[in-house]
């Protein structure tokens, strides 16, 4: 057991990975020499050489198509996007032939693309998008997005070991902001679970990735109010788990749902009406979501401020569904 | 690299060449079977087509016959391919039986994608065959990727894919074959400039005639093929095969053939000059293959017209086997999404 950074929990995660399994490789752009634009791949190029380290061109869709040619040969490549924005380059070549490849014909394409993703870095328009919406309604591709350095090393496991192109969405904010215990054993985070990191009896938080942290934050604020708030992390997004949030929220008959990409269209839409579908008759509220506002994300940081939620932001919100 | 002036040159002369070929008689012969049964499995999707036995876009390669099968009998059985809807006959040459094809068209449970895609968009991991999607060029780069397995693995493969004079403008295209030059994959590109794409001809998809000096822009071989001669697009695509075999990277062939039909058999292809289908109907690479193999006394005029009566009762049984076979079930549509 060691105390490590989200993104050092990746780079263990994947080395294991690569240690273990020989058809593991990495591709991307400057992921080599230089070790990645953040560095997660730094080092790799030495252990395990420049065939299993693949240096690319400047080129998204060659990446994510090489990758699924790869794939269905039985290799197992780990693609990095410089920056998740850049995957709409990429998205052809993914929700066409990667995403639809084993329905329509039966091969496995076991994939996994890195998605250095969001906000709070003030990093522009271009280079703090949270994109899992945009992948969230092609069916055959799988989404997660870990919120500790615990969850980032089991995942990046699991979706290396998976038969189907995972979509691994890595957040920028907690690279080097948050640390955390992960074992230096072998484990894994099952795809599809997620996880109650906060128990509580009255209201239901569902988020996930940066979210969870503030969630956890605004969480303890309403304490004093006497509200006890159960923060559920998705870690999947696609599939989601569908049962625990239903299961938490005929206990807490309060729901709200918290992501950093911005609101209309997003992941919570989904969740809400999952919610008020298959546990109506439980909700004594109207199901709540916290997200960002609906611009591109902005760079100045008062602005990017204003765009995100953030743990006031959340609180005001936990409160407000406490008092309905 | 291959001059291009003296490439053109040899692509000038559409009539196989009656020089010596280290083929052999059966060799010789697979090449007219294959062509033979490409065509007659289009005639037979086209009347299928007619009778409204299937509902979905019917595709035919008539006229370029000889870029599919002289490309894909080059190859080896560990090669991959990714084939496009108008190279049936290279799925034919890899072994996939006519009646799996038929069945795929009709959406039967015994095509390679159980009903779940149609026309020759199927893939067969046995084969090494990878489907394609509708976004052209897409195969590009995962062929490419396939390429780069063979040689992480040190396996002597190669991966082979075709593209159209339209499916050149894509960015696929570009960046798949800027990605197995600059990697030295074992990877070749046939593009086959077939005059149109869909209803737009050549002309205003791309300035330039020859498409194949774009292979000098990616630093690679380049050769022009007269893609209505089999010997010769066996013979270039071997080349370029076994270059790549042996570490010499990727190349990019260009067969100048023609479409002899439309873009699908809903299309009649009112927009293609009569002159120019005169022209290429002289060019027949069935026909112009036959007189090559009757000059050379390899078949006899009997022997032809025998594979020719296989071949049609080959059709007959396939046609059989996938009226026959059964529709898949309904709720098979929400199954096999995930691999497991």
């Amino acid at each position: 057991m060691s105390t490590i950074t989200y993104i050092e929990a990746i780079t263990k995660g994947l080395r294991e990975e690569m240690q273990r399994d020989e058809s593991v490789f990495c591709l991307g752009e400057d992921i080599g020499e230089y070790g990645g634009a953040f560095k997660v791949t730094k080092g790799f190029i030495k252990e395990f050489g420049e065939e299993r380290v693949v240096d690319t061109i400047l080129a998204e869709t060659a990446i994510v198509g090489v990758s699924i040619g790869a794939a269905i040969m039985g290799l197992r490549p780990v693609a990095e996007m410089q920056f998740a924005d850049f995957i709409s380059n990429g998205w052809n070549q993914l929700v066409n032939m990667g995403a639809k490849t084993h329905y329509r014909w039966g091969a496995a394409v076991p994939m996994v693309i890195r998605l250095p993703s969001g906000g709070g870095l003030h990093a522009g328009p271009f280079h703090s998008q949270n994109p899992e919406a945009w992948f969230f309604h092609v069916p055959g591709l799988k989404l997660v997005a870990p919120s500790t350095p615990y969850d980032a090393k089991g995942l990046i496991k699991s979706a290396v070991r998976d038969n189907n192109p995972v979509l691994y969405f890595e957040h920028k904010y907690l690279y080097r902001h948050v640390k955390g215990e992960v074992p230096d054993d072998d484990y894994t985070i099952p795809i599809g679970k997620a996880e109650i990191k906060r128990v509580g009896k009255d209201i239901t938080l569902i988020t996930y990735g940066s979210m969870v942290q503030f969630s956890l934050e605004a969480a303890e604020n309403v304490t004093k109010l006497g509200v006890e708030v159960e923060v559920l992390d998705l870690r999947s997004l696609l599939p989601f788990d569908k049962e625990m949030i239903l299961e938490s929220v005929k206990k807490t008959n309060r729901a709200m749902i918290v992501h950093e990409a911005t609101l209309t269209g997003g992941i919570g839409g989904e969740i809400s009406a999952c919610i008020t579908q298959d546990a109506f008759e439980y909700l004594d509220a109207p199901v709540k979501r916290v997200a960002s506002i609906d611009t591109p994300v902005p760079y100045s940081p008062p602005l990017e401020a204003y765009f995100m939620p953030n743990t006031e932001k959340i609180t005001k919100a936990l409160r407000e569904l406490a008092e309905y | 690299m291959v001059e291009i002036a003296e490439a053109k040159k040899r692509s000038t002369n559409r009539k196989p060449k009656a020089k010596k070929t280290k083929l052999s008689r059966k060799q010789l012969t697979d090449l007219y079977y294959y062509m033979v049964l490409n065509r007659a499995l289009d005639d037979r999707v086209t009347s299928l087509y007619k009778q409204g036995k299937f509902q979905g876009g019917a595709f035919v390669s008539r006229g370029q016959e000889a870029t599919s099968v002289g490309s894909a009998y080059a190859l080896e059985e560990g090669d991959v391919i990714g084939p496009m809807i108008r190279n049936s006959g290279a799925i034919l040459v890899r072994g996939v039986p006519p009646r799996e094809f038929l069945a795929n068209y009709l959406g039967k449970k015994t095509g390679p994608t159980q009903g779940k895609d149609g026309n020759s968009h199927f893939g067969d991991l046995k084969r090494n065959i990878f489907a394609p999607v509708s976004m052209l060029g897409v195969l590009i780069p995962v062929c490419a990727g396939a390429a780069l397995a063979f040689k992480m693995k040190k396996q002597p493969n190669v991966a082979l894919t075709w593209i159209g004079d339209g499916g050149a403008s894509i960015g696929d295209f570009h960046e798949g074959l800027n990605f197995a030059a600059v990697m030295k994959l074992p990877f070749v590109l046939i593009l086959e400039n077939n005059g149109y794409a869909y209803s737009t001809p050549t002309s205003k998809q791309s300035l330039v005639e020859d498409f194949v000096i774009r292979a000098q822009g990616y630093g690679i071989p380049g050769e022009i093929v007269d893609g209505n001669d089999v010997l010769a697009v066996y013979e270039v695509t071997k080349r370029a095969v076994e270059r790549a075999r042996k570490g010499g990277g990727a190349t990019l062939i260009e067969a100048k053939t023609f479409r002899m039909k439309g873009h699908a058999e809903h299309d009649d292809a009112f927009y293609v000059p009569k002159k120019i289908i005169e022209y290429w109907q002289k060019r027949d690479p069935i026909i112009n293959y036959e007189k090559y193999l009757l000059k050379e006394k390899v078949l006899s005029k009997k022997e032809l017209t025998d594979i020719q009566s296989s071949v049609a009762k080959e059709m007959d049984e396939a046609q059989k086997f996938a009226e026959e076979s059964p529709l898949p079930e309904a709720k098979e549509a929400a199954e096999g999404l995930y691999a497991s």
